[in-house]
């Protein structure tokens, strides 16, 4: 099945010059899992492919039933030297949650992820 | 040895709210107020204000904030901590002995300034003796922006606090401490962490971090069932309540507003986060997946479990320098067709700007309600927008070829495609762009001093 990350998943972002981070945490402790095996690096660079300037790097804590996200070259040049509405990458996070990833039927099934989940 | 030490936090950065550092000491039962007024862009607004008059440079809302807490600290023993010393943390001090140097109480505030953090009059030394303070990020040595330079900061630790503390200081103001230490230092002092309790002293600046930003951490700017989350017009601010193990909780003053949920609190630890394994700090690193979380009742989450490395040998140091203007004008097209009338006026600017022969950097345009924010993620253009606004910004060298930009904004309101409103402001400022150098320096170079006043 598809699914939507805003529909598993909260975050939270902020900048550090010109890079901007999401902590993508999970709706449920059970969909961390989900997360760790679909919303890879790659596929939160091709997401993001065309909006930041530089790679993405990704970082695991389960201990949180998060993922976190380094967007580099998101932010314009960060700062105060940004022209951007969102000069410090507040709102990186909801792009984030913007994303669509494909789960097994059966996977899904398995962690209760259905198609009305929330 | 006490059990329990509360930390309250009353300020997430300065221009926050100013009722909250009060609602905090007279809320409930509080040990320390830790107060948090500076980000980067902060440091270099009151160097400005410091050339000005040498008798500014610090966080004049903190003065505020001490004469509204003045009797929990003199009459219930409450101790605040706060970095609202700026680039002139002396000049702060006497602000605040002036509070109550009149009085009977004046001789029950003992204010520790700690300094030391201010590196602008050694810069030239510091080069000479081959410290490079090249740019994190980039590597170009200082050199390249050396005459630019307004302000020049070390990021420093819990120490200089906690010896504040053990002469006995109730108030101690800081400069540029890291935001965490502010939080970390009353803890260390109260259960005597050592210098090498690596776990313990991680897990006062994991306190830190969460309590930081004031509210953000007890339901402020929480996405996770955002709708739910009570009476934010009177949200309760953050206390750490923690034990001499390390381990603390996070709650609020009962009968307030927000929400202290293992949500809200994995938010902001994520917040601004770049490795978790390796959260440096001039004191610590802390090692963010080690965290545990754990709901105890209702506003109270349990974090514990945390574990810390030795630091290492370096400060990080944050250079503010002078790098040219920017401004940033609006427009707001009406429907039909907002958004090509919004582009369409884009283009006339733009060729307005050439025929000037302006120069700029960079030439940013936004729609606002179509793609501002999320860019080409965003989805298709909503050409049934009601409304959609026209946001150019300029950036560049020349202050007077930006302050022209901001004369051809108005114009097009008469000139330019129609159902155009949204100008009552009148023409954009000029503003003059202050920019950071991330830096490291070898902590031996930084010597901090603590002053009883």
């Amino acid at each position: 099945m598809k699914v939507r990350l805003v529909d598993i998943a909260h975050a939270r972002s902020g900048d550090k010059g010109d890079t901007a981070n999401v902590g993508l945490i999970a709706l449920k402790p059970e969909w961390y899992s989900i997360l760790d095996r679909y919303v890879t690096q790659d596929a939160v660079s091709r997401h993001f492919d065309g909006v930041i300037d530089g790679p993405v790097q990704r970082y695991e804590l389960p201990n949180l039933n998060a993922l976190n996200f380094l967007l580099h070259g998101a932010l314009d040049g960060g700062g105060t030297l940004s022209l951007k509405t969102d000069a410090q990458g507040k709102v990186f996070s909801t792009a984030l949650l913007r994303m669509w990833i494909e789960v097994p039927d059966k996977e899904a099934a398995s962690v209760n992820l259905t198609g009305d989940a929330r | 040895m006490k059990d329990i030490v509360r930390v309250a936090s009353g300020q997430g950065f300065w221009g926050d709210s100013l009722e909250a550092p009060r609602q905090q000491v007279e809320g409930g039962p509080v040990d320390y107020l830790m107060l948090d007024y500076l980000a980067e862009v902060t440091m270099s607004i009151l160097q400005k204000q410091k050339e000005r008059d040498p008798s500014m440079g610090y966080a004049r809302d903190f003065i505020g904030a001490m004469e509204s807490v003045l009797p929990a600290v003199i009459d219930r023993g409450v101790r605040v901590i706060a970095n609202a010393g700026g680039v002139n943390p002396p000049a702060c001090a006497a602000a605040v002995r002036a509070l109550v140097s009149a009085s009977a109480s004046a001789d029950k505030l003992r204010i520790a300034v700690v300094t030391g953090d201010d590196l602008l009059a050694r810069l030239d030394e510091l080069i000479d003796q081959g410290h490079a303070l090249a740019n994190m990020e980039t590597g170009e040595p200082l050199s390249t922006i050396r005459d630019r330079v307004l302000s020049a900061n070390a990021y420093i630790g819990s120490v200089p606090i906690v010896e504040g503390l053990e002469r006995g200081a109730n108030v101690v103001i800081t400069g540029r401490s890291t935001d965490t230490a502010l939080t970390m230092a009353p803890l260390r002092y109260e259960f005597g962490w050592g210098a090498a309790d690596w776990n313990k002293l991680a897990a006062g600046i994991i306190a830190g971090h969460i309590i930081e930003c004031g509210a953000q951490c007890s339901g402020g700017n929480c996405l996770y069932d955002w709708k739910s989350i009570p009476d934010l017009a009177d949200v309760g601010y953050p206390i750490a309540e923690a034990k001499p193990d390390g381990s603390f909780v996070i709650t609020k003053h009962p009968g307030t507003g927000g929400r202290v949920s293992v949500p809200a609190v994995t938010e902001q630890l994520v917040y601004e986060m770049g490795d978790p394994h390796e959260y440096i700090t001039p004191d610590v690193v802390a090692d963010f997946t080690t965290i545990r979380l754990e709901q105890e009742g209702p506003d109270r989450v349990r974090v514990f479990g945390i574990e810390g490395r030795p630091a290492t040998d370096k400060l990080k140091v944050s250079i503010a320098y002078r790098a040219g203007f920017k401004s940033v004008g609006t427009l707001v097209y009406a429907w039909p067709e907002a958004v090509d009338k919004a582009k369409a006026a884009d283009r006339i600017l733009r060729e307005r700007i050439d025929r000037l022969g302006l120069r700029f950097d960079q030439i940013l345009t936004e729609l606002v309600g179509v793609s501002a924010t999320h860019g080409s993620l965003a989805g298709d253009t909503p050409h049934d927008a009601p409304e959609v606004q026209l946001r150019v910004g300029v950036r560049g060298e020349n202050r007077r070829d930006v302050e022209r930009f901001t004369r051809e904004i108005a114009p097009l309101v008469l000139n330019g495609p129609p159902s155009v409103t949204g100008f009552a402001g009148g023409r954009p400022k000029v503003e003059e762009i202050v920019a950071y150098w991330p830096a490291l320096i070898d902590k031996r170079v930084v010597q901090t001093r603590v002053d009883i006043v």
